[in-house]
């Protein structure tokens, strides 16, 4: 159960090698979290992950879990809520893709849809039926500010995280009044793996600060986070910008 | 009086109820089960913290108690009175919650033992509405008298006579309890399940009835005699040498107060005033009850952070700063003395959408030096929290759950929404287990599973017995899934 401080005393992370999740959960096991469910593609990563969560006093398993493989969804997830509850799930899959790439092979295109998209409405609906027979629980969506408004240098990562955004406010109305609070969570420039490479954005972030604001956000149950908060009054003038002017902005 | 059932000739029947026999009462059978419905809805705590979902039903009898028990589903059911236990003991998750103030008759008054028998989901303030006219008090008065039979016993709740009158199952002379197995028993003290069923938030069965000894009072006002204690200190002595001479003792501490100041506080004690302590006018109708008008409601929606620092820090310096240095044989109304805050319904909602924790601990007689450091953390922390209240414990009772244990308890209320405070109060816990104190279950949203043990050394005596009465879990709360109870 959270407590009154919204911390959770087990987590589900999907995408169980993300830096972000990973963050979050050193600062949620810091707290209150003991059980951590790492669900992703079997790997040394994977398990090098769990063991340092191990290190830290948490009693971690991991679960393979294929973001892309929606038909093992209800398997995978289902043995996890079978164990007991979960109070908070992090969905923190998603790839960034390429797009100068993806303009020229679709298909790699197709592969950022699907994982950002497709497969986190699979295992989101998957995960809430089972935190709603609980009636209670976080689920906490990995968006993005990309999703905002979608720039010409990356709008199919861009437009991937805008259907996943809308996808998961309507999700949260749809769960208002049972118990299941949906969080959506849009950082701007985090400095991880899946960035490396890329010049920093403004209001270039850490995967430390992410944690923050979402343990911020669980104490107070919002219905979605900004990282940092500067990005949002700063994306509310971004998305009123005229197109002719968004277009040619260098980002 | 053995049993509430075969009335004796003494007895009176206040209430629209026939003295009906509790004892009597056996499971139905299941083709003839009454039904009650339920609505799925949001339930917390008074602190209004960790809201969760439940299918909230209200028996209105004892056979729709046994049939909403014996149909609960995989994720069980809980008790619930008047809701004011401040943290998650009386909400349950994706399962069922019993409403039991659909329960609310009092059966039975004994003049002679002095004694009432009433259903589990009476509030104390009927009680007193309907008792005090006769000359009887209820034995134990929390801070609010909006509470139920059921819940008193079930957190063991203790009122300003702790030192002198213990916590409310020592005035308890049996109980109907509802157990995971559908049938319904007289349980009595001395018993292993009434003790972990006093103090034991609801976890072993569902209580539906009472019998419960009571206090005779020639009147119904209070004689109360108030003094101020400059500091921390001061406050102890006085409370340590002259606590014995009143029947009622509570201290309202400003934890706001730094320096020379910390732990300044006022005092007040007092008695049920007898009857030549009345002026003549009061002496005509010396027994009634009239807790005075309600003021409105506090409205919802309010936004966080009205009680800040320094709203807080005036409020509490006033107050002191009108209390008489001393001031004795003052004639109270009961309610203004017991229960100050039941003149604002909801006035929880003071503290915004983010809701407030009360903390509340109780360290041993010579554990004063942790005491002292506690209260001068708080103070340094500046937490905003108004009118925190002290109090002297007597001896513990026999209760495995039960709180109160000799010495001293401190209780504050904080907005939940203070940066760092769970960090904060998990560090006042480390101090008060260190001490061999413990912090109060019916108060709790937060603390660490690890020290229930170290806090409730009984704990696995009432595991052990769950387990035993209880082995599908059938009583399961938010509470006892988070503390692992
Ligand atoms: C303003 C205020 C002042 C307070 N002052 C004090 C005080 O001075 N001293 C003190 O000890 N407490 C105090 N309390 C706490 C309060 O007395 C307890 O939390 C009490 O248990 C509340 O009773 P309730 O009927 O509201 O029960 P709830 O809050 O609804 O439930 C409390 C617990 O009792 C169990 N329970 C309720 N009914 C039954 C039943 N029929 N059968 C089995 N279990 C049941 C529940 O499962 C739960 O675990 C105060 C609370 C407030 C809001
Ligand atoms: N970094 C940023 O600047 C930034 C900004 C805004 C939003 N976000 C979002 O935040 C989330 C976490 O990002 P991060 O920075 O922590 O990135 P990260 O470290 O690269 O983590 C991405 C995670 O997604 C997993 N994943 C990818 N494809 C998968 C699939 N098919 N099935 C299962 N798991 C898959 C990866 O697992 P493997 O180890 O198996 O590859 C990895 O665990 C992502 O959704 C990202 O879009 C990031």
């Amino acid at each position: 159960m959270k407590d009154a401080f919204g911390s959770p005393q087990s987590l589900l992370i999907l995408g169980g090698t993300s830096e972000i999740a990973l963050a979050t959960a050193r600062r949620l096991v810091a707290r209150r979290t003991r059980t951590v469910w790492l669900a992703g593609r079997p790997s040394p990563a994977l398990e090098a992950a769990a063991g340092r969560l191990r290190s830290l006093g948490a009693d971690v398993r991991t679960v393979a879990f294929d973001a892309l493989d929606t038909d093992g969804h209800e398997e995978a997830l289902g043995k996890v809520f079978a164990e007991g509850d979960i109070d908070v799930v992090l969905l923190a899959f998603g790839v960034l893709g390429d797009q100068k790439r993806a303009e020229a092979e679709p298909a790699t295109a197709v592969q950022v849809a699907q994982t950002n998209y497709t497969g986190a409405v699979s295992a989101a609906l998957v995960c809430a039926r089972s935190l709603r027979v609980q009636g209670h629980g976080s689920l906490v969506v990995l968006s993005s500010v990309a999703g905002e408004r979608a720039r010409r240098s990356n709008f199919v990562y861009g437009s991937s995280k805008a259907g996943l955004d809308a996808f998961a406010q309507g999700l949260g109305d749809a769960l208002y009044g049972t118990g299941v609070h949906v969080m959506v969570v849009r950082p701007g420039f985090v400095r991880t793996r899946m960035t490396a490479g890329l010049d920093p954005a403004p209001l270039a972030t850490t995967p430390a600060a992410v944690a923050v604001a979402i343990e911020a956000g669980l104490r107070r149950r919002s219905e979605a986070v900004w990282v940092p908060g500067a990005l949002r009054p700063m994306m509310t003038v971004l998305r009123h910008m005229p197109r002719a002017l968004f277009r040619r902005l260098p980002v | 009086m053995s049993s509430p059932a075969g009335p004796p000739g003494s007895r009176t029947a206040p209430e629209t109820a026939p003295a009906t026999a509790t004892a009597s009462v056996t499971a139905p059978a299941i083709a003839s089960a009454p039904v009650t419905t339920s609505v799925t809805t949001s339930v917390t705590g008074w602190g209004r913290t960790a809201p969760t979902t439940a299918r909230l039903a209200r028996p209105g009898t004892y056979d729709e108690a046994v049939a909403a028990v014996r149909a609960c589903g995989a994720r069980g059911g809980i008790a619930r009175g008047l809701g004011r236990a401040y943290g998650d003991a009386a909400q349950n998750a994706g399962g069922a919650v019993w409403d039991m103030t659909g329960l609310d008759r009092i059966r039975a008054v004994d003049a002679e033992a002095g004694t009432v028998v009433c259903d589990a989901g009476v509030s104390l303030h009927r009680l007193m509405e309907v008792l005090l006219p006769r000359g009887w008090f209820v034995p134990v008065s929390p801070g609010t008298r909006y509470v139920t039979v059921g819940g008193a016993i079930g957190a063991d709740i203790h009122g300003k006579n702790h030192h002198v009158a213990g916590s409310f199952t020592r005035h308890v002379r049996s109980f109907e309890l509802l157990t995971a197995d559908g049938a319904v028993r007289t349980v009595r003290p001395g018993t292993a399940l009434f003790d972990a069923t006093a103090g034991g938030m609801g976890l072993t069965g569902v209580i539906l009835a009472a019998t419960v000894a009571l206090l005779p009072v020639r009147t119904s006002l209070m004689t109360v005699d108030t003094e101020r204690a400059a500091d921390l200190d001061d406050l102890l002595a006085r409370l340590s040498a002259t606590d014995h001479r009143y029947r009622y003792s509570v201290a309202w501490i400003d934890l706001l107060a730094r320096g020379a100041a910390t732990g300044r506080a006022v005092l007040t004690r007092g008695d049920h005033a007898p009857l030549d302590a009345l002026p003549a006018r009061a002496r005509r109708a010396p027994l009634a009850f009239r807790p005075g008008g309600r003021l409105p409601p506090a409205p919802r929606g309010l936004p966080d952070g009205l009680l800040g620092r320094r709203s807080v820090g005036l409020f509490n310096a006033f107050w002191y700063g009108k209390a008489p240095r001393r001031r004795t044989g003052e004639l109270q109304k009961l309610s203004a003395f017991f229960h100050p805050l039941d003149g604002v319904p909801h006035w929880n909602r003071v503290y915004g959408r983010g809701g407030f924790v009360q903390y509340q601990f109780v360290v041993g007689l010579g554990a004063e030096g942790t005491l002292r450091r506690i209260v001068e953390r708080i103070a340094a922390r500046r937490c905003p929290s108004f009118l925190a209240v002290l109090k002297r414990f007597g001896a513990g009772g026999p209760g495995w759950l039960s709180f109160p244990s000799e010495g001293w308890t401190l209780a504050l209320d904080i907005p939940a929404g203070l940066p760092g405070l769970g960090p904060f109060l998990d560090g006042l816990d480390e101090t008060v287990a260190e001490a061999g104190g413990r912090v109060y279950l019916a108060k709790d949203a937060r603390l660490r599973p690890e020290l229930v043990d170290v806090m409730y050394p009984r704990a696995d005596a009432f595991r052990a017995l769950r387990a035993h009465t209880d082995p599908r879990g059938v009583f399961t709360s938010d509470l006892s899934r988070r503390l692992a109870l």
